[in-house]
C-alpha cells in the first residue's frame, strides 16, 4: 500500500509553513482553476478552502469526466444499454447521471443489462466469457483512463474477440484549456494542472498553451502538501509576474510523460473535435476508435440514436464546470437538486463539483 | 418531491444512509405510526409491567457469505446482538429465520449454522426459535437470515439518540471500515489480497463494561451500514445538537486508507460490525474510555470528538492538516449486500 510514502504529502507539519508562505505571499484576489475531479475532491476533504486567504478564490473546472459527458453522448449511452442482446458496461459514476428522458439506473431497474466494472479489461473478460452477447463498454475519461481502453482494444483485436466493443466519449486536457481561457467570463489567472494526466501526457504537452496563453500552470499531486505547494507556486508566479509551467510534483510527472501509454493510446484512438458540456465543440479534443479498430467501435457498429436531445431545465452545470458559477449560485443547488434527486451531472459523480459542495462544503 | 420519484426500488433504498432513511420516513413510518417506532433506535424499548426490554430484528443478505474474520452466521447474530446492546439491554434471546435457495450445500449451510451457534454462545444469548423456508433457485441469492432478540434493560439505563447534550465527549471504540472493506476486497472478480478481516463481533460485553463505569451513557450506536459518517449525523439530527471530530483522533488501519484510496470509497461511510460510538457526558469520558481500551474489544478506543452548541444537526471535522469540512450522511449507494 501507498500509505506509507504518502503519509508525509499529509503531515499538518509541512502544512503550516506552507499556508504561512501563502497568506505573506499573497496580496492581490487571484482566481485559481483546478481542471481535476480528484483535485476538487481532495481539496474539498481535506478541508483546504478553510486554510487559503480570502484573495485566493479556488474554482472547479471540467475536470469530471462523467459531467462533462455531452447530454447527447449521455442519451447516446442510454440508447445503447436499450438494444437487444447488449450488455453495457460502465464505471459507476455514470449510472445515476440523468439523460435527457432516464438514466442507466432507471435502464436497469427497467431490466437492462447494466454492469458496473473497474476496469475496461474486466468488460473484455466478461466479452470473453458470454460470446453470445454484444459487451459494450462505455469508454469514459481524460489522458488517465483511455490507454487501458486503448490496451483492451487492441487486445480484442489481436484475439479476435468480435463481440467487445468501445464507445469512446473520451477527452483530452490541453484543448479544454485553451477553450477556458478564450471565454472572458471565466477569469482565470492561473490553473492548477493535472496530476494523474500529467503523469501520462508530460509536461511537454501543455508547454505551446502556456506560452501562446502567457497563463501561470502548475501541475500538482493529490495530497494536500503537493496541492498547497502548487498553490504556492502559483501564487509566486502571479505576484512577480511571471507566466510558466511549473512542475510541483516531480515525483510522478516528466518532461515528455509515459511514452508506452501514449504510443498505445495513439495508435487505437486519433483525435476528433468533441463537445463537451457547457464548453461546446473543442476542436480535436475528442479520442474517436481509429479505422482499424473500427469492427469494435460501438458508435460504427450500433450507431446509437440519442433521440430527442434536452439539456436539464435551470441546470447551471455548464456555467459551473466553466467556473462561472459556483454551485452556491445556481438555483436548483441543495433544493430541487441533490445527490439523492440528482439533475445535472455535477451533483451525480463522486467527482463533480456540485456533489463536492454538498458534501463538504458547509454552505453560503 | 417524492422519493419514490422512482417507481421502483433502487439498491440505494437499502444503503443504510439519506435514502434509506427518506423510505423509512416518507413510506414506513406513516404505515406504522407509533410512538415506540418513531424514536427510530437500533431496537425498540418496551415496558412489560414493571421490567423494560429491548426488541430488535435484522436481515442479513451480505456477500460473500463466509469471509476472513466470519460469515453471515457471525453476522446474523452479533448484528442484532448488538442492536439490544445500543440500547443499553442485556440481550438474552433470539430467533431465526432462513431463506434458502434450491440447491444451496448442506455442508455450507451446517458451517453457517455452527458459526451462529457459536457466536450465541460468545455473546451470552440463547437461539429459542425459528423458522425455515426454501425458494426456487433463483429466487434467492444461495442464503438470507433474519434474527431477531430480546434482552432486558436494566432500572437506571437510559441510552437514547436524543440524549446528547452540549459538552459531551464522543467515543469510538475502534479501526473504522474494517468490515466494508474485508466485504469489497473479497467480493468475487476483485483480483487481490488483502490482509484485512471483518471485525464482526458481539459488543454486549463491552457495553456492559462501560455501564458499569457510567450507568448514564447517553447514546450508543453501532455504525454499520452507513458508516460512522451516517451514524454521527442521525445523533446530531436526533438530539438537534453539532457534532465535532477530528480526523486525526479516528483510528483506521493503514492497509484500509490504502484501499479506499485504490477504489475511491471514504471509509468514514464503510461499515463496521464489531464498533460502537458512545456519547458520554465530559465528567465520565476519561474513564469510560479507560475501560473500552482495557477490554479486548476497545483497545484502539479514542476519544474522536464533542457534541457543540453551533451547527445543530451538522458533523463538522477538523482534517489531519487542520482544515475544516462538513460530514454529510450517505447520499446514495456506497456498497450493496454488505451486510
Amino acid at each position: 500500500m501507498p500509505i506509507a510514502h504518502t503519509e508525509e504529502y499529509r503531515d499538518a507539519r509541512l502544512v503550516a509553513p506552507l499556508v504561512e508562505r501563502i497568506r505573506m505571499r499573497s496580496r492581490k484576489p487571484i482566481r485559481i482553476m483546478e481542471v481535476c475531479g480528484t483535485h476538487t475532491v481532495s481539496i474539498f476533504r481535506s478541508g483546504i478552502r478553510s486554510l487559503l486567504p480570502e484573495t485566493i478564490t479556488l474554482l472547479s473546472g471540467p475536470g469530471c469526466p462523467v459531467c462533462v459527458t455531452a447530454q447527447r453522448d449521455i442519451d447516446a449511452c442510454i440508447a445503447l444499454a436499450s438494444l437487444p442482446n447488449v450488455i453495457l458496461t460502465t464505471f459507476g459514476d455514470l449510472m445515476r447521471v440523468p439523460g435527457s428522458h432516464a438514466s442507466l439506473r432507471q435502464k436497469k431497474a427497467e431490466g437492462r443489462d447494466i454492469r458496473i466494472v473497474y476496469s475496461s479489461m474486466d468488460a473484455l473478460d466478461l466479452a470473453e466469457a458470454t460470446p453470445k452477447q454484444s459487451i459494450i463498454f462505455i469508454g469514459i475519461g481524460f489522458e488517465t483512463t483511455a490507454p487501458t481502453v486503448a490496451a483492451a482494444l487492441a487486445t480484442a483485436k489481436s484475439r479476435s474477440i468480435d463481440n467487445f466493443f468501445v464507445y469512446s466519449v473520451h477527452k483530452t486536457v490541453p484543448q479544454a484549456l485553451e477553450t477556458l481561457v478564450e471565454d472572458p467570463a471565466t477569469r482565470i489567472d492561473g490553473f492548477l494542472l493535472p496530476g494523474h494526466v500529467s503523469v501520462i501526457t508530460g509536461l511537454h504537452a501543455y508547454r505551446p498553451f502556456v506560452s501562446s496563453r502567457r497563463i501561470p500552470c502548475v501541475v500538482a499531486g493529490f495530497e494536500p502538501v503537493d496541492i498547497l505547494s502548487a498553490i504556492a507556486m502559483l501564487v509566486d508566479q502571479i505576484e512577480s509576474g511571471r507566466a510558466e509551467l511549473e512542475n510541483a510534483y516531480p515525483r510522478a510527472v516528466t518532461e515528455t510523460g509515459n511514452p508506452k501509454a501514449k504510443a498505445l493510446m495513439e495508435s487505437v484512438f486519433e483525435p476528433v473535435d468533441a463537445v463537451w458540456r457547457g464548453l461546446g465543440t473543442i476542436p480535436q479534443s475528442g479520442l474517436g476508435v481509429r479505422q482499424a479498430f473500427r469492427r469494435n467501435d460501438a458508435s460504427v457498429v450500433f450507431h446509437p440514436d440519442p433521440g430527442n436531445v434536452q439539456e436539464p431545465p435551470s441546470c447551471a452545470c455548464g456555467d459551473i464546470l466553466k467556473g462561472i458559477k459556483s454551485p452556491l449560485e445556481c438555483r436548483l443547488y441543495g433544493t430541487a437538486c441533490t445527490p439523492i434527486h440528482p439533475v445535472g451531472p455535477c451533483m451525480v459523480s463522486s467527482e463533480g463539483t456540485c456533489a463536492a459542495y454538498y458534501r463538504y462544503h458547509p454552505g453560503a | 418531491m417524492s422519493l419514490i420519484a422512482s417507481d421502483t426500488i433502487g439498491l440505494d433504498h437499502g444503503s443504510g444512509g439519506r435514502i434509506s432513511h427518506e423510505l423509512t420516513a416518507r413510506l414506513i413510518l406513516p404505515v406504522f405510526r407509533n410512538p415506540v417506532l418513531e424514536t427510530l433506535h437500533d431496537g425498540a424499548t418496551l415496558a412489560l409491567g414493571n421490567e423494560r426490554i429491548a426488541f430488535s430484528t435484522d436481515t442479513y443478505v451480505v456477500d460473500p457469505i463466509v469471509f476472513p474474520g466470519g460469515s453471515i452466521g457471525d453476522l446474523a447474530v452479533n448484528g442484532t446482538v448488538n442492536d439490544l446492546a445500543m440500547c443499553g439491554a442485556v440481550p438474552k434471546w433470539l430467533s431465526v429465520g432462513l431463506i434458502l435457495e434450491e440447491g444451496f450445500p448442506m455442508a455450507d449451510l451446517e458451517r453457517i449454522l455452527s458459526d451462529m451457534a457459536r457466536a450465541a454462545i460468545t455473546a451470552g444469548v440463547t437461539i429459542v426459535t425459528g423458522d425455515t423456508k426454501v425458494v426456487p433457485k433463483g429466487a434467492a441469492d444461495r442464503i438470507f437470515i433474519n434474527t431477531a432478540g430480546i434482552g432486558s434493560i436494566p432500572e437506571h439505563v437510559h441510552i437514547s439518540p436524543d440524549r446528547a447534550k452540549v459538552g459531551d465527549r464522543i467515543l469510538l471504540s475502534g479501526t473504522i471500515a474494517d468490515h466494508g472493506v474485508c466485504v469489497l476486497a473479497n467480493r468475487q472478480g476483485m483480483g487481490f489480497d488483502v490482509p484485512i478481516e471483518s471485525d464482526t463481533a458481539a459488543l454486549n460485553g463491552l457495553v456492559q463494561a462501560m455501564l458499569d463505569i457510567d450507568p448514564d451513557i447517553h447514546v450508543l450506536r453501532d455504525p454499520t451500514r452507513g458508516g460512522l459518517g451516517t451514524t454521527l449525523n442521525e445523533i446530531a439530527a436526533q438530539a438537534a445538537v453539532g457534532i465535532r471530530i477530528e480526523e486525526e483522533a479516528i483510528p483506521i488501519r493503514p492497509a484500509v486508507v490504502g484501499i479506499c484510496e485504490l477504489l475511491g470509497y471514504d471509509p468514514l461511510y464503510l461499515a463496521n460490525e464489531g464498533k460502537l460510538v458512545a456519547v458520554v457526558s465530559a465528567a465520565s469520558a476519561e474513564r469510560v474510555l479507560e475501560r473500552m481500551r482495557n477490554h479486548p474489544l476497545g483497545r484502539q478506543a479514542a476519544c474522536i470528538g464533542e457534541v457543540v452548541e453551533g451547527h445543530p444537526g451538522r458533523v463538522v471535522l477538523t482534517t489531519r492538516i487542520g482544515g475544516r469540512r462538513i460530514v454529510d450522511m450517505l447520499s446514495g449507494e456506497q456498497l450493496p449486500r454488505i451486510c
